[in-house]
């Protein structure tokens, strides 16, 4: 499974997200590869990606895709990283 | 770079208790921290704010909690952390996690050098944050960092 972590600038929110998104998984047992993207970048790379991760602000930003984008607004909550995550994530 | 944001942290990058009015302002700060401490030019602060104007208030990452960053340019010389707390908190707009009452200023040559430094700061501000807000000098501050990383 391929997720993509996205933030404006490809360097801080992103990275941040994939860290804790990689912790999460790694909890959960999830075998997944976390990347991270800048806004410019992540419309190409959700087209292979089955979840996208990013903010409230950036989400309209990524347009359609077929990943399931989920918004995480505290990125240093593990819970809710946790809870949106197991929710999107295929049975 | 280093590995701990400890040491990262120079009294130059250290501003604490900043008398902020608005956002940009209080971006500023964490931008003129990153040129005193030798990261970056002015150019970066600008970039900083322009990036907030445009893609919204998305540095926002956690209540009480703004990264303020660009991405890297010609205004980045070296890689760095600058570390702003606000005496008093500042509204940017964002739906759940304002007011802002940290604002963590980044900057990056490329997109792995920092890395570590992110690990190390995911872990610190995972933590207790109104300890970390309490510091009162760059030495408590640092002791503190400290104390948090793992």
């Amino acid at each position: 499974m391929k997720i993509v972590a996205v933030c404006g600038m490809g360097i801080g929110t992103s990275v941040l997200l994939k860290m804790n998104a990689e912790k999460v998984l790694r909890t959960l047992g999830v075998e997944a590869e976390v990347e991270a993207a800048d806004i410019g970048v992540a419309r190409g790379m959700a087209r292979d990606a089955q979840i996208v991760l990013t903010s409230d602000d950036l989400a309209p930003e990524i347009g359609e895709v077929s990943a399931k984008v989920i918004i995480i607004d505290n990125f240093f909550d593990l819970e809710e990283i946790t809870t949106k995550l197991k929710a999107a994530l295929p049975e | 770079m280093s590995e701990s944001l400890a040491d990262e942290l120079s009294d130059d990058a250290i501003v604490l208790r900043a008398e902020a009015q608005d956002w940009r302002e209080a971006v500023r700060f964490a931008g003129d921290a990153l040129t005193a401490a030798g990261s970056t030019t002015d150019e970066y602060t600008a970039e900083m704010i322009r990036a907030i104007e445009e893609l919204g208030p998305y540095i926002v990452i956690a209540p009480s909690i703004a990264l303020a960053h660009s991405r890297p340019s010609p205004a980045v010389k070296s890689t760095g952390v600058s570390w702003v707390t606000l005496a008093k908190p500042i509204e940017f707009g964002h739906a759940s996690n304002d007011p802002v009452r940290l604002v963590v200023g980044l900057a990056a040559v490329d997109h792995d050098s920092h890395l570590a430094t992110m690990s190390n700061l995911a872990g610190v501000l995972s933590g207790d944050l109104d300890r970390l807000l309490e510091a009162t000098s760059p030495e408590e501050l640092r002791a503190l960092i400290r104390e948090n990383t793992q």
